[in-house]
């Protein structure tokens, strides 16, 4: 009986520790909104979080896009065999990429390229007092730092996951039309007609969400790190950790919101 | 002036602050010296609001710093860090010339550089340094860096925290030269924290000796050799027996 009790309030620490760090998030990213709506607007920090964010991504999104569309391809093809389906891989590709493994792939390499550097580079600001120098030059860490990487996070990571679509439908046209023996012509006649305006908006609409969980996730922990060399790492880890749990959550409920019924 | 009364803070268990009282008056050179760990870096962060402290009241020219309008009151500082807190992504000259590329200060970029090489001239580094990135530069050469950053916007009152940390002894030398050079010559409030006694006697008008989260001695540099405290002598002697404990 008192291994449970103990099981518990364990259990119960966790969850309220948990609630705790979300309610901690939900107000510091209330905080960059508001910061965002209020001058001053740091254009050359902004230029420089869209290259780091959004160009400097999209390698590690196409290698990951079209992998993952190839694959998809031959699984796709591989089950549908067994019901005489193995025509509809178009189909499930685009549907498949547009709607899900796009947005939430690119939102995982965003999560593990982006948050990381983000969490690492805000958290060395922090350990080596650059975050108190900002302060003391009049000038908000929240307004110099966080605003310009959400935003371009929010900006940017929409249009990489349209060019991950964009890959992803390609490699599975590539392993159909090359290896599948599916004919070029019908394949993209039929990826067009399927796809609809709803799949390639709510794959957008994912993207911005993700964008903007995966920056503000890392500035978060970036600006919360402990001191030394430790602080940073667990800075970087906690901030990856989070960033891609939290993508997965959000994916989850915005699916539901946008297919539930 | 910048008045500190009864100031107290404490970190969990910890109480590193427990009533400080202190006076730094206008265009004085005030050193706070005292150990490792003893909270000199807690007090200055406290005036300038980087800490909040838990009780006790800081007052500049006599009003409440929390009360103050926040930028005005920061516009008045330049800092100095232990390490030189310079931004890694930044130009030294744009490191240097930061408050004059944003917000109120704020000036051509042309201007803003010109400055920004004026100043490095100022603390002895040669111009073609302007472009390096901070990463390219000795430690001595970053204090000097961050030494210009300070005086940039010209402030009424500058801080340095431990500014001869890490340096050999011919550089500290001329950090604490530069140091009292300025201040004297920009006619600023200074106020420095160390436990380098050789920077105490060079920069010092007057000293503070912070022990046990309080002001255990303060007077004029002049008078720290011969002051009576027995924590005084203690440290700026260097002596293991005392009345303050070692670890060892």
């Amino acid at each position: 009986m008192r291994l449970v009790a103990a099981f518990l309030a364990a259990l119960g620490r966790s969850v309220l520790g948990a609630l705790a760090s979300l309610g901690r998030i939900a107000i510091y990213a209330g905080q960059a909104l508001s910061h965002l709506a209020r001058p001053p607007f740091y254009a050359r920090e902004f230029l420089t979080a869209l290259l780091q964010v959004g160009w400097l991504s999209l390698p590690v999104v196409g290698l990951t896009a079209i992998f993952t569309g190839g694959a998809l391809a031959l699984q796709i093809y591989a089950g549908g065999q067994r019901f005489s389906a193995e025509a509809v891989v178009p189909q499930i590709v685009a549907i498949g990429m547009v709607r899900e493994l796009g947005p939430v792939l690119v939102g995982l390499m965003i999560a593990a390229r982006v948050t990381s550097s983000i969490a690492a580079e805000i958290a060395t600001m922090k350990v080596t007092e650059q975050i108190d120098a900002l302060v003391t030059l009049s000038t908000h860490p929240m307004k110099y730092l966080t605003v310009p990487r959400v935003l371009a996070g929010f900006l940017t990571v929409p249009l990489l996951v349209a060019v991950g679509d964009i890959i992803g439908v390609m490699g599975g046209f590539l392993v159909a039309t090359e290896q599948l023996g599916f004919n070029r012509a019908t394949y993209i006649k039929n990826t067009v007609d399927f796809l609809t305006s709803q799949d390639v908006i709510s794959s957008l609409i994912k993207g911005a969400v993700f964008g903007f969980i995966a920056t503000l996730i890392g500035c978060y922990h970036g600006m919360r790190s402990g001191r030394g060399a430790q602080g940073v790492g667990s800075a970087t880890k906690n901030a990856v950790a989070a960033a891609s749990i939290l993508i997965l959550a959000a994916n989850f409920l915005l699916t539901s919101v946008m297919f539930g019924s | 002036m910048i008045e500190l009364s009864n100031v107290a803070k404490a970190f969990g268990p910890n109480h590193v602050l427990r009533g400080v009282n202190l006076t730094i008056a206008s265009g004085e050179s005030m050193v706070v010296i005292g150990g490792s760990g003893t909270g000199k870096s807690v007090l200055l962060k406290s005036i300038l609001g980087l800490v909040t402290p838990d009780s006790g009241l800081i007052t500049l020219d006599g009003q409440d710093v929390t009360k103050s309008d926040r930028d005005a009151f920061l516009a008045r500082f330049g800092m100095l860090f232990q390490g030189g807190a310079l931004f890694d992504s930044l130009r030294v000259w744009e490191n240097v010339a930061f408050r004059l590329m944003h917000g109120a200060l704020k000036r051509p970029k042309a201007e803003a550089r010109e400055i920004a090489i004026e100043k490095l001239r100022r603390v002895g580094l040669k111009p073609e340094t302007a472009d390096l990135l901070p990463a390219e530069l000795s430690g001595g050469m970053q204090k000097r860096v961050g030494l210009a950053r300070a005086i940039a916007a010209e402030p009424e009152i500058i801080f340095f925290d431990e500014p001869t940390t890490g340096l050999d002894p011919i550089m500290s030398g001329v950090i604490n030269d530069l140091i009292r050079e300025i201040v004297v010559e920009m006619g600023a409030t200074a106020m420095t924290i160390t436990h380098d006694m050789s920077s105490v006697r060079a920069i010092a008008d007057r000293v503070a000796m912070l022990h046990d989260g309080v002001i255990q001695w303060t007077g004029p540099v002049a008078e720290m050799d011969s002051a009576p405290d027995p924590y005084l002598q203690q440290f700026i002697h260097g002596r293991a027996q005392g009345p303050i404990e070692s670890v060892r």
